[in-house]
């Protein structure tokens, strides 16, 4: 059974979707350790002893982050297929790299494909989401002087 | 579609790796990074009853700088570490410079470079690269270990020189030699989608400036990696003028026929081995006599 299946059928955690089921379009995209994988190319037992952070992580239930408001904010999803893949792969993006150019967070979402949006709402989201988090830190340090 | 039913085992070492393909024959396939073999599971190509899963083989996952200059790597080492390493990058700058075009972020967490070179995809990097770098590739059986050079180990399309009672344990690349230049890029339809064409090349300069080596290897554009002899030679002896990357450039497509697929024509195919690889020669060129005039 693969990751993507267990996490859907045997946890009833619906958040994560099934589109290609060969790694191709990213909508099975979850947090691995942290690191973005794609669930339908692992199988559920090699998730033994490893921490596994899903859609429905992100915020605490009936709750949305700043990255997902965002995305409501800027029309960053229409169907919502791609949405939690997307999502999952720039929480990891934004740890790594907090302040992304415009490329970069393009290059960083080629993995996952979106029918709807045409992904430029997609990018404005990211990148404000991210500009706000770096505001947010810099007033935090201008307090603490 | 989902894979067909199937026994998983993780072994907890090499030999025990080893047994079981001993054991099970063809039977069974040896599950890696999974990047390559899940969807071919999923797409019902080949449904083995077992899957011989390395994972939890921590000896076979490694970077190491040996003291001959040599880069050392476990097969099992995870491309995106190879990525993210600063003894990479200063081993091997073609092979960092590589790595991010290597499909996406997600494929490259857990795609690992032994699972890449020995599933040996014509379109793949990991291949090229190590034919351009001349590296070792390192097989362990039950019968001993054996060295394979790159260039004898990709035979075909999804075809090895490994035996198939064979494991991929190591791959070493020779120390980057003092001055040593290099290119690389590749040209998909997408970023991140196999390659239609990609060029890894180095040159190797004379004291005195002139090119006393080069590779040019192409991927996408035939069954393996190959190297673009005519291309090479038309750069050795000379300095590298902007006509001598156009005469290599022209050469690139000699005695290559690529196939055309719904990816790409076969005209197009040779066009980009041509126009890759003067764009390659070009990103080496400057690095070149940057590094001869230090």
């Amino acid at each position: 059974m693969t990751l993507v299946d267990f996490l859907r059928e045997t946890l009833s955690l619906t958040g994560t979707h099934i589109g290609c089921e060969h790694g191709v379009c990213g909508a099975c995209t979850v947090l691995l350790d942290g690191e973005s994988v794609r669930a339908c190319l692992m199988f559920a037992v090699q998730a033994d002893g490893a921490n596994v952070t899903t859609v429905e992580g992100l915020a605490p239930p009936g709750e949305m982050n700043d990255l997902q408001r965002a995305f409501q904010a800027f029309h960053a999803l229409q169907c919502g297929f791609c949405t939690p893949g997307i999502l999952t792969t720039v929480t990891a993006l934004l740890r790594e790299n907090p302040k992304p150019t415009e490329d970069q967070v393009r290059h960083a979402i080629s993995g996952n494909i979106c029918r709807c949006t045409g992904y430029q709402p997609i990018v404005q989201a990211i990148l404000d989401c991210a500009r706000s988090r770096a505001r947010v830190i810099a007033a935090g340090e201008g307090r603490a002087k | 579609m989902k894979s067909a039913a199937f026994d998983h085992v993780a072994p907890e070492t090499v030999d025990q790796a080893l047994a079981l393909l001993v054991r099970h024959g063809d039977d069974a396939k040896i599950l890696a990074g999974g990047q390559s073999l899940v969807p071919v599971l999923a797409l019902r190509l080949a449904s083995p009853s077992w899957l011989i899963d390395l994972n939890r083989i921590a000896s076979l996952s490694g970077i190491r700088r040996l003291e001959s200059g040599e880069l050392a790597i476990g097969a099992l080492t995870r491309q995106r570490m190879l990525e993210r390493s600063d003894v990479v990058a200063l081993a091997n700058p073609l092979l960092a410079a590589a790595m991010p075009w290597i499909a996406h972020v997600q494929i490259r967490n857990r795609g690992t470079i032994g699972g890449s070179l020995a599933h040996a995809d014509p379109a793949a990097e990991l291949p090229a690269l190590c034919v351009a770098c001349d590296a070792i590739l390192v097989a362990q059986s039950q019968r001993g270990r054996r060295e394979i050079a790159a260039a004898e180990f990709f035979k075909g399309m999804f075809e090895t020189a490994l035996a198939a009672d064979e494991l991929l344990v190591e791959i070493r690349f020779p120390g980057w030699p003092v001055g040593r230049a290099h290119g690389f890029l590749e040209v998909a339809r997408r970023h991140g989608d196999f390659a239609i064409c990609g060029i890894a090349a180095t040159i190797d300069r004379n004291d005195d400036g002139g090119i006393c080596d080069s590779r040019i290897v192409a991927f996408g554009v035939n069954d393996r990696p190959v190297r673009l002899a005519a291309a090479e030679r038309a750069l050795i002896g000379n300095r590298g003028t902007g006509d001598a990357i156009l005469a290599a450039a022209s050469a690139a497509s000699t005695g290559l026929s690529p196939r055309s697929d719904h990816h790409a024509s076969s005209e197009y195919r040779l066009e980009l081995a041509q126009v890759l690889t003067r764009r390659a020669l070009i990103q080496a060129m400057p690095q070149a006599l940057r590094n001869k005039a230090n």
